[in-house]
């Protein structure tokens, strides 16, 4: 057993496990993006870095994959670490705006506002994808091709593959292909109106049509009654 | 292209047990001038690789192609030197009289076109190379030439057919200063002097000036065979281009020639006599 502490408080943890492991395990939420339970860490967004080390030497780290350390002082909400999350949540959602997985993070985190251009960009490269397909379907058939600028996704040759199985997880676990709730204006960012008292889908006779993803639903539920 | 070969070259680097797959597409490239789809699939299946891991990788460096290349290889430099001198607008120029965009190759597969990041010669820029060949200083109006002699081929100055010893004088190609030491001769005529290192040793050379001769004179012995690293004893860049040795694929070193205006390589292998001259 290794022992270091989390925000003060003096834990042990098994050898091997992460550090977001082992905050998760002790009640310290740390927000990720990238990470998976079931897949190995990647650690592409930065979204879960935390503040290890002391005074000059301490340094934010992403604790999905770094592996607890015997006597490490790990804190996960220093203002340091809220700032950097803050602005990676930012860049995040500039880059990427029309996902709700990352349009709740960025909420559930007080962002208010866009200062960055906004780019719709159909992949954030996290990563998910790849890895969903090579550890839990074995298929291997997508992968990053190219570098830097020109990095993408896909399938060699941009052909339809022979190894892929065609059964979707790769669109399951991924934070860009998943859409938004919009109601029926698909421009609009959000739509939230379910948060009135009475939501505007249940007026709505086109309702087949909206890209709508709330689940539970309470405007569903009082339109099945 | 022929499956077999492909099996050939793999099986030489044993499954790319040793070294991986990098080697393997290396060689593939340089037999094919690019990495053909068919023979990535049986890289993967040979190497028991996945497709999606090999094509990552060759679509990641810039030394591998997947498109079919032309028989030629026109390299425009846009580091920082060549930039500020114009570079960008040289290559316009080549995009417009080629009718390609850089990465791309004529439609008489005769052409490659491409963009580079400094080729180790800014003091002589806008630097354009032909099948790594050095043009120096080039304008607008030269562009249609420089077509034309990578067309129809440029003559190769290879020191097996040529007999001719004049002597030169060099100068480093990023500095513009001398290479030239007027206190020690050899060969009757001053020494070249530079800087080189190798096997954690680092001292100086002189070479002679005679183009055609090879004697040096250097602090270190340097082994035969031994690859080494050259430097320019004033400004400290080394002395690197873009091409290879065509005899023995070492790294050629590049010096400015003073007076005639070219640029001499040097192959940077000791013992071995690559080199050659580009006159402007
Ligand atoms: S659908 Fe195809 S590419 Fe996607 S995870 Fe399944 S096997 Fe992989
Ligand atoms: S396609 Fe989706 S899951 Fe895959 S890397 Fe891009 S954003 Fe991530
Ligand atoms: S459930 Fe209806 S009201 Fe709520 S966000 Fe979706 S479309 Fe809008
Ligand atoms: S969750 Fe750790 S970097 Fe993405
Ligand atoms: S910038 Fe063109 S040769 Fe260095």
């Amino acid at each position: 057993m290794i022992s270091l502490t989390i925000n003060g408080l003096e834990v042990s943890m098994e050898e091997g496990t992460t550090l977001l492991e082992a905050s998760r395990f002790y009640g310290f939420p740390i927000p990720t993006l990238c990470h998976m339970d079931g897949l190995s860490p990647y650690g592409a967004c930065r979204l879960c870095v935390v503040e290890i080390g002391q005074g000059a030497n301490a340094k934010l780290v992403t604790s999905c994959t770094y592996p607890v350390e015997e006597g490490l002082q790990v804190r996960t909400a220093s203002s340091r670490v809220v700032k950097a999350r803050k602005m990676i949540l930012e860049l995040l959602l500039a880059s990427c705006p029309q996902s709700k997985t990352i349009q709740d993070l960025a909420s559930s985190h007080d962002i208010r506002q866009q200062r960055f251009k906004q780019e719709f960009e159909d992949c954030i490269l996290c990563g998910r994808c790849v890895r969903m397909c090579e550890e839990q379907m074995a298929a291997k058939a997508i992968g990053f091709r190219g570098r830097g600028e020109k990095r993408s996704l896909g399938t060699p040759f941009d052909m339809k593959s022979e190894t892929c199985r065609l059964c979707g997880a790769c669109m399951y676990v991924c934070p860009a292909c998943e859409l938004r709730c919009t109601y029926t204006e698909l421009d609009k960012a959000i739509c939230g109106g379910c948060a009135n008292l009475s939501p505007p889908c249940l007026e709505k006779n086109s309702f087949d049509d909206m890209m709508c993803y709330m689940e539970p639903c309470v405007a569903c539920e009082v339109k099945k009654d | 292209m022929n499956p077999e070969h492909i099996r050939e070259i793999i099986d030489h680097h044993e499954g790319g047990k040793k070294a991986g797959i990098i080697p393997i597409l290396e060689d593939i490239q340089s037999q094919y001038s690019y990495l053909p789809e068919e023979a990535l699939r049986i890289v993967a299946e040979k190497t028991g690789r996945s497709l999606v891991d090999i094509y990552g990788v060759a679509s990641f460096y810039k030394a591998f192609s997947l498109k079919p290349r032309g028989k030629h290889l026109i390299s425009i430099c846009l580091g920082t030197a060549c930039h500020v001198r114009g570079g960008l607008r040289i290559a316009e120029e080549f995009e417009r009289q080629l009718k390609i965009k850089p990465g791309e190759t004529t439609k008489d597969k005769e052409i490659t076109l491409e963009t580079v990041n400094c080729l180790g010669a800014c003091a002589l820029g806008p630097i354009v190379t032909v099948d790594g060949r050095y043009f120096s200083n080039v304008v607008s109006p030269k562009v249609r030439e420089i077509i034309h002699k990578a067309r129809t081929g440029l003559d190769r100055v290879d020191i097996k057919t040529d007999e001719r010893i004049f002597p030169v004088e060099v100068a480093c190609p990023r500095c513009n200063h001398s290479l030239m030491d007027r206190h020690h001769y050899i060969d009757g005529y001053p020494s070249i002097r530079v800087t080189v290192s190798f096997e954690f040793k680092h001292g100086w050379v002189r070479l002679s000036c005679l183009y055609g001769s090879y004697s040096v004179d250097s602090e270190y012995k340097i082994p035969d065979g031994v690859i080494t690293n050259f430097f320019c004893p004033h400004c400290h860049a080394e002395l690197i281009g873009a091409s290879e040795c065509m005899t023995c694929g070492a790294p050629m070193v590049p010096m400015l020639v003073r007076g005639e205006g070219g640029m001499i390589q040097i192959c940077s292998r000791r013992g071995c006599k690559g080199h050659r001259l580009d006159l402007t």
